[in-house]
């Protein structure tokens, strides 16, 4: 443990830890951007400036571990005015178009702008007009709102490690782009396998799930935490919905099973519950087996003549003469009963699934 | 998995065999890439070149069907060389002496050429997992979907036994589920031998219990697994058939046996989300509700019980499927009523032991891993600490066995099959992004026998098996070696279990997906 003070708090925290994290877990505010709590810091951004007594030059929070008899200040005057700096020179090379912005509101670059009082890019910087790209049906990527602050670049690197991103161009073109030589190459070609993992620690609106565009704001979501389905893994999804509809999903944060990250299916697939394909109401055949050709009825009607045939062939045929299949995508209770019903109501232990695929 | 999730992060040797990860399990493969990038070693052993390879400090290129032979070959290194772990062999199992007059036989060199993999990666892959402390062991169907495949397991259980990697923190045996709720539906007791908790339908106390709380008779008599209930539907002496959320018209091996068994009943009910090609046979089909529009929960392959929340109210006039039993029950005369998957979830607590702590108020965070036997108990983070079920750990030496089917003159190229990143069984080809992404298959076909055919990719060629054929446009690729192929089973327009062996594991039942004699021929462009 070492003894340090920040503004003027004193306190004993754990050797190791950042300035960032020890002044996060105290309640002081210290502004970031290309900071994520699942990532290597690299201080690039530099708006976590903080000074330290004894240091000429302020140093960076996020990368810099507390030592014993440390004094941190972490809003001087000089500093403040770094950072409203640092927001004024991204704000004016950054599209001035928050009121239609799919991340208003979530916008951790709007967050810093509010908390540091700078309203809009003063700088004659000229913005070169970059590219939307938007080639696969995944990943909607604005270059134009990128903020080069490579959190997807190691997200990529450091947790999906597929290495798909990097750093180019300069100055208003710097972004984290998929290029081979200079040449901008897509996605699926950089090696890409879409987990979308980049899109969930993107600060600003530069990466967006395409699917979602349009769909509704973060603030009108409701975020509800369940379970993915799409294999044995469990992990667990943070599903947003607006007016009973799917707005976007993303990964929950537990420690234990995906610790927030998803995969592509988990990500992107879950339209598949919205299909129209979907079947609306009970379906009685009228057509040929496997010819498909159904006609709509009641539930009263259906679970009537349901029950009636099996009755019928159980009575015709005996109890062993029905099978059931249950359901390795169904739940644990649906499951239970499921084979409750064949041993209970049918009589027999006819009650398989495909536990072994 | 004897393991959890989150011990990979421990883990100094991942022994992957049978699993393609990174696509049917991304979250963990991910977490595998991670290790590799961190120092850990992985040691690959698939007959592709799948993604982890290129993490890999070994890759083992197992011709399919030989798994058997390769496992023997590790446990013979380990043992001539004296890496095995004595004490835990002393203390924790019996057997060795009739495993070792069985190994013996099988020298690294003698087994190089059956296999495919040269016998110094043999050694090296043998002396490597030996002698590393926190070693774990990952497999999934490549290992099951064999008429060998209980034979595939329990020798990999013998390979983690001798070498005293089980029963610990980060070292174990961890078949890796496929199905999100596979664990789930085998803890409740959806199998024919079983009632929930794995208790034997064959122990009359078991089935007293059961009978006293249901309030009915339990049939002493094992019921039939899916395989067989598809031959008795095809012989007549199955007559009705409830399939509730699958499709073995297209997933189940040999489908036109499959089709003409369906054909055959005098009544079918499915419970389904879309009109599968199941679903086209039956008489009545009841729309379920999806897992977005339901509570309940599921068991992730770790057993870890999770809770499934209801995000959605269910589409059209759809039920969840727990109602729609709990209905049907009731109008043939069995009064089945729950307020709530919480209650029935209470019913399965008081049945089952290693559930019997779990209870909805204690799932609101992450779950709770069984076996969880009270209501304060924690849960459990890894299994046989100390112990295995049955006391000691039985080693027992097991012979390699050939696959049912081998390429001959007329089948000389061998098939095999699995999942692919972008779609799992059939619900990812209604997600729009998905099926606009990979909207059919792309079988994998090595550059000779491409070149052999005149065949580059994208085009199509016919694959013809001692069962079926169809026609499938090709990827041409080193993945698969020569004499091999890869197709996946999502699509129903080049339905690849069309093609497959219904040959069995004689103990699980498990077909062998994962071997098939097939030919290629040319189509006109």
């Amino acid at each position: 443990m070492v003894n340090i003070t920040i503004d003027g708090k004193q306190m004993t925290v754990e050797e190791g830890k950042t300035i960032l994290e020890v002044a996060k877990a105290n309640g002081i505010y210290i502004p970031t951007l290309c900071y994520h709590p699942k990532l290597r810091p690299i201080g690039s951004c530099r708006l976590c400036l903080v000074a330290i007594e004894g240091r000429e030059k302020p140093v960076t929070a996020c990368n810099t571990p507390v030592a014993e008899g440390m004094v941190v200040r972490t809003s001087t005057p000089e500093i403040l005015e770094m950072r409203k700096g640092i927001i004024n020179m991204i704000l004016s090379m950054h599209p001035e178009d928050c009121l239609t912005c799919e991340k208003a509101g979530n916008c951790e670059l709007q967050e810093c702008a509010y908390n540091l009082g700078v309203k809009k890019g003063t700088l004659p910087l000229e913005a070169q007009e970059l590219p939307v790209l938007k080639e696969n049906p995944f990943i909607v990527r604005d270059y134009n709102k990128c903020i080069a602050c490579g959190r997807c670049i190691r997200a990529c690197k450091e947790v999906q490690c597929q290495r798909v991103l990097d750093l180019v161009g300069k100055g208003s073109e710097a972004r984290a782009g998929a290029t081979v030589g200079d040449q901008e190459i897509t996605l699926e070609e950089a090696g890409c396998v879409f987990c979308g993992n980049c899109v969930q620690v993107c600060p600003v609106g530069a990466l967006l799930e395409k699917d979602s565009l349009g769909k509704g704001r973060q603030w009108e979501a409701k975020k509800v935490r369940t379970v993915c389905t799409f294999c044995g893994v469990g992990c667990n999804l943070e599903v947003n919905v607006k007016d009973d509809h799917i707005v976007r999903v993303r990964g929950y944060e537990n420690p234990l099973v995906n610790d927030g990250w998803l995969c592509v299916k988990g990500r992107f697939g879950n339209d598949f519950v919205e299909s129209p394909e979907r079947i609306k109401r009970p379906l009685i055949r009228v057509g040929e087996k496997g010819e498909g050709k159904f006609k709509e009825v009641s539930w009263e009607e259906a679970l009537d003549y349901t029950a009636k045939r099996l009755q019928e062939v159980k009575d015709k045929y005996g109890k062993q003469s029905i099978a059931a299949f249950s359901s390795a995508r169904c739940t644990n209770e649906e499951n239970y009963l499921m084979q409750k019903f064949m041993r209970a109501v049918i009589g027999n232990n006819n009650i398989d699934h495909c536990a072994r695929t | 998995m004897t393991n959890s999730i989150k011990e990979i992060e421990h883990n100094d040797v991942l022994l992957i065999i049978g699993s393609n990860t990174t696509e049917a399990h991304p979250n963990i493969g991910q977490k595998m890439k991670q290790a590799a990038r961190r120092g850990a070693k992985l040691i690959v052993v698939d007959p592709r070149k799948i993604e982890l390879v290129d993490y890999a400090y070994l890759w083992l290129p197992i011709t399919p069907g030989t798994n058997v032979a390769l496992i023997n070959a590790l446990m013979y290194v380990i043992i001539t060389e004296g890496l095995t772990d004595k004490e835990f062999i002393e203390t924790r199992t019996e057997g060795y002496d009739e495993l070792w007059s069985v190994v013996k036989n099988y020298a690294p060199e003698m087994v190089q050429e059956l296999t495919g993999v040269p016998a110094e990666k043999i050694y090296e892959a043998a002396r490597t997992y030996a002698t590393t402390d926190r070693a774990g062991i990952f497999y999934t169907l490549g290992i099951t979907e064999h008429t060998s495949g209980t034979n595939n397991v329990m020798n990999l259980a013998n390979l983690a036994m001798i070498t005293g990697h089980v029963g610990k923190e980060y070292s174990g045996v961890n078949p890796l589920r496929g199905q999100n709720n596979v664990q789930g539906a085998c803890d409740m007791g959806a199998l024919p031998n079983v009632l929930p908790g794995y208790q034997s339908i064959a122990d009359a106390e078991v089935r007293e219990r059961f009978a006293s709380a249901w309030n009915c008779e339990i049939d002493e008599k094992f019921g039939l697994r899916i395989p067989e209930m598809i031959d008795f539907a095809a012989g007549g002496y199955i007559k009705a058939m409830y399939i509730m959320g699958e499709d073995p018209a297209l997933t189940d091996p040999n489908i036109n046996h499959v089709r003409k068994a369906l054909a055959n009943l005098d009544f079918l009910v499915v419970q389904e989300l879309f009109i599968s090609e199941t679903a086209k046979f039956a008489d009545v089909i009841l729309p379920g509700a999806s897992f977005l529009e339901k509570d309940g929960t599921f068991t992730n392959t770790e057993r870890r019980v999770q809770r499934v929340r209801q995000v959605l109210t269910p589409r059209g006039e759809s039920k969840p499927d727990w109602q729609i039993i709990c209905e049907l029950a009731t109008k043939m005369g069995y009064p089945m009523s729950y307020n709530s998957p919480a209650e029935i979830m209470d019913e399965i607590a008081d049945l089952t032991p290693i559930y019997r702590g779990i209870r909805y108020n204690r799932l609101e965070g992450d779950g709770l891993q069984w076996p969880c036997p009270t209501i304060d108990h924690p849960g459990t983070k890894y299994l046989h600490a100390g112990q295995f079920p049955r006391g000691k750990g039985l080693l027992q030496g097991i012979e390699y066995q050939p696959p049912a089917e081998l390429t001959d003159e007329e089948y000389p190229i061998l098939l095999t099959t699995g999942r692919m990143l972008y779609h799992y069984g059939v619900t990812t080809r209604r997600s729009a992004s998905l099926e606009s992404f990979r909207p059919e298959e792309f079988a994998e076909v090595n550059p000779e026998q491409a070149t052999a055919l005149g065949v580059k990719t994208g085009d199509k060629v016919k694959v013809v098996s001692r069962r079926g054929e169809l026609i499938t446009k090709v990827r041409v690729t080193k993945r698969v070696k020569p004499g091999m192929m890869f197709m996946t089973y999502h699509y129903k327009e080049s339905p690849v279990n069309i093609l497959t062996n219904a040959a069995f594991d004689p103990i699980t039942k498990t077909a062998e997906y994962k071997v098939t004699a097939v030919r290629l021929e040319p189509v006109n462009k």
